[in-house]
């Protein structure tokens, strides 16, 4: 049993919260610099080039990379034999990203009733999602999205018969729909299987990967390198005025599922692809 | 498209004629004052005009920026202050160029009742580059709110911009970049 406090909890948040939204992954930088070797529109190169002058500001002078700081998720990964102390887990976790919202001078986007939408004025609560996994360690991630990007993700309870074929259309279908809104070259997360919510969760948690690494399994990173070329036959091009890098990446996750479904999520993520991760290793770290 | 030239240094709010004479494609470099606005400050504003009374601004003749912005750290003008998805705005775009706005600001695709109001009022629809923030915030010279301050980053903004960069998205004829750049590009899929 190791424990942990959740003052460090809060401040590893409010820091991670802070880090993500002035500096863009640096897997994500490359694949941006790769894109601009490969597009042939003029505007679209052109795009690209503000896209990456933008990150460069954004971290040298810890200025937001994008003004919408999105809602935040928050992926933690508990080990059984952690006990955390002092406190609310979930409670810590939001207070660090009141913190770090605050001290980073980053935009409050939240309200506290969809329908009502008065401002909560501190940019909580955070989806949190937790999983319980052996050991005592502890993994947060967290990952700030915009809702350009968040008001694409689409949904598809397909039936069994629509097979791989089915699915292909879906996600083409969902950038297509898309179109310039979520900020193209955009990174596509495709949850396939599960029920619905974990079809969307596979998807959302597909756009943390590295553009430049598939998936594990063959068969997935085959169906990935399929629907890249697809999406990227749509034409829009960075920031959706013309181009051939629509997507700089497409990233498979999968589950089992039902005899009587074939549940297919489709997450995009902008070219501000946001998130930054904490390892706790123990004592000597605080 | 022209999207080889320069770019042309523009003075906001528009002169004369300006607008009628963008073509889409065209690149821009927008000096003077914008008005941010985006989806609260629009439902507001054309909730007073439906109902026919003084808006808190006046607009007219003016350009609006679909942004909100974050704030900025003591000492700057602006943090990051890219544009917002223009798309939300539809609805309420036609009132507000028929009321005079002459030129509006965003990203993304527009409806086309929002292109048919640009032709008729001789309006014209400019993209900034979505996701650009903080290079966007460093074209910003001033910004302070002017109306409906309560709404934090959905007030209305009065923003002094150098060299903004924008790219004629609709112009008076209706062209739209948004329909004709991907579809030069586009390939069948099989
Ligand atoms: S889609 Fe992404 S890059 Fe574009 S405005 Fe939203 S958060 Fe910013």
């Amino acid at each position: 049993m190791r424990e942990i406090a959740v003052s460090l909890i809060t401040d590893k948040v409010a820091q991670l919260c802070r880090d993500a939204n002035f500096e863009l992954p640096s897997a994500v930088r490359e694949a941006l610099e790769e894109a601009k070797g490969v597009e042939e529109s003029p505007q679209g190169r052109r795009i690209l080039g503000e896209i990456c002058e933008n990150a460069a500001i954004a971290r040298e002078e810890r200025i937001p990379l994008c003004q919408d700081t999105g809602m935040v998720s928050v992926f933690v990964e508990i080990g059984q034999d952690v006990h955390v102390s002092g406190g609310s887990l979930s409670e810590a976790i939001n207070a660090g990203v009141a913190r770090g919202y605050k001290d980073g001078y980053l935009r409050k986007s939240i309200v506290s009733d969809p329908l009502f939408r008065v401002n909560s004025g501190d940019n909580t609560p955070a989806v949190i999602h937790y999983d319980i996994v052996p050991g005592d360690g502890l993994r947060l991630t967290v990952m700030p999205k915009g809702f350009g990007s968040e008001n694409c993700t689409a949904l598809g309870m397909l039936k069994p018969a629509d097979g791989r074929d089915g699915v292909k259309k879906f996600v083409v279908g969902a950038v297509d729909k898309a179109g310039p809104n979520p900020c193209p070259p955009v990174i596509v997360g495709v949850g396939i299987g599960g029920n619905a919510e974990k079809a969307l969760l596979l998807a959302k948690k597909a756009l943390l990967r590295d553009p430049q690494t598939p998936a594990v399994n063959a068969e997935d990173a085959r169906l990935e390198r399929e629907l890249l070329e697809a999406v990227n036959k749509l034409g829009y091009g960075p920031g959706g005025l013309g181009g051939r890098v629509t997507a700089l990446a497409v990233h498979v996750e999968t589950y089992p599922t039902h005899i009587a479904g074939l549940p297919v999520a489709v997450c995009l993520n902008c070219h501000s692809t946001r998130h930054k991760t904490w390892e706790w290793r123990g004592e000597d770290d605080e | 498209m022209m999207s080889r030239e320069p770019a042309e240094r523009i003075e906001a709010p528009f002169a004369g004629g300006v607008a009628a004479r963008l073509v889409t494609g065209q690149r821009l470099l927008l000096n003077g004052v914008l008005y941010g606005a985006r989806d609260e400050a629009h439902l507001r504003f054309t909730d007073a005009l439906d109902r026919g009374e003084e808006p808190p601004v006046d607009l007219r003749g003016q350009v609006i920026y679909y942004v909100g912005p974050t704030s900025p750290r003591p000492g700057r003008p602006c943090g990051a202050a890219g544009p917002t998805t223009s798309g939300r705005m539809d609805k309420y775009t036609p009132r507000m160029l028929e009321y005079g706005v002459s030129a509006v600001i965003g990203k993304g695709r527009r409806s086309p009742e929002v292109a048919e109001a640009i032709q008729k009022q001789g309006a014209v629809y400019l993209a900034a580059t979505g996701g650009a923030g903080a290079l966007l915030g460093r074209c910003i010279k001033e910004m302070h709110a002017v109306a409906y301050p309560e709404l934090g980053p959905e007030a209305v903004y009065r923003i002094t911009v150098e060299d903004f960069p924008v790219t004629v998205a609709i112009d008076g004829r209706g062209d739209d970049i948004y329909r004709i750049g991907p579809a030069r590009y586009r390939m069948e899929c099989e």
